[in-house]
């Protein structure tokens, strides 16, 4: 299932949904960008309450296939200048890491 | 010829510039991925160039970051220009930091940086001094 997919399904906002196409292929969640590059591989989805202009760099780095800002944090403009240029999709949602990776894995994700 | 210099990049890394942290390792990447160098060794690289590019943004006055292609590896370099890591025995070990509380709030100095270095590399080595720290990590292709 591609990103935009489970968006909806998970009925995530859309922050950026450029190349939300991409099938997810995992999940990580964390706060700590050094530990999500470690951890984090190509195609996951990342779960996180960071907001700020980094995360797209990591995301971009490991190409992943979004992020999912949990939590309802407020996301700066900056990051979501950013995201769109570099086409990463961002979702957004009230839920916590623990209930947005439940709904995950029970649709599928492992 | 297996030890020549085919090709370097170079970037200029600004203290304290987040906005722009991590571009020069994106740069990279795209560069190396261009190359056709394999999708491994590039997730390698994007983590090495990742973790050196934010150790000047977040520790230095400021530094370049280089990407040196040979044949048979790829060489990560970054050199500071100061003040230099007190304890560079300590700072290898997993979860110490001296990063700041405002620096930890936006999810950097997670104590992993130069860890993860190591960790991705074939061959790190660091000599560091109160004028400037210089990182150089080999990943053999």
């Amino acid at each position: 299932m591609n990103c935009l997919e489970f968006a909806e399904k998970l009925q995530l906002t859309p922050l950026c949904e450029k190349d939300g196409n991409i099938e997810i292929e995992g999940v990580y969640i964390g706060d700590l960008l050094s530990i999500v590059m470690a951890k984090a591989k190509k195609n996951y989805a990342w779960i996180t309450i960071q907001t700020h202009i980094n995360i797209v760099a990591v995301a971009e780095l490991l190409e992943l296939a979004c992020i999912i800002v949990v939590e309802n944090m407020e996301v700066d403009n900056d990051t979501l200048l950013k995201a769109r240029e570099l086409k990463i999709p961002i979702f957004k949602t009230s839920e916590s890491a623990y209930q947005v990776a439940c709904r995950m894995a029970e649709l599928g994700v492992k | 010829m297996a030890d020549s210099l085919l090709k370097r990049y170079t970037y200029d890394v600004m203290a304290n510039d987040f906005m722009a942290a991590g571009k020069s390792s994106s740069a990279i990447k795209s560069n190396l991925k261009s190359l056709g160098i394999d999708s491994d060794i590039l997730r390698r690289i994007a983590i090495i160039s990742y973790e050196a590019e934010l150790n000047i943004v977040i520790h230095s006055f400021g530094g370049k970051l280089h990407c040196d292609i040979y044949e048979n590896k790829i060489v990560i370099i970054s050199e500071d220009a100061g003040p230099g890591i007190e304890d560079v025995d300590l700072a290898m070990k997993e979860g110490y930091s001296t990063a700041s509380d405002s620096v930890r709030e936006l999810g950097f100095g997670a104590g992993m940086g130069l860890p993860n270095i190591k960790k991705y590399s074939d061959h790190l080595e660091i000599n560091s001094s109160s004028t400037g720290t210089k990182i150089v990590a080999t990943i053999n292709l």
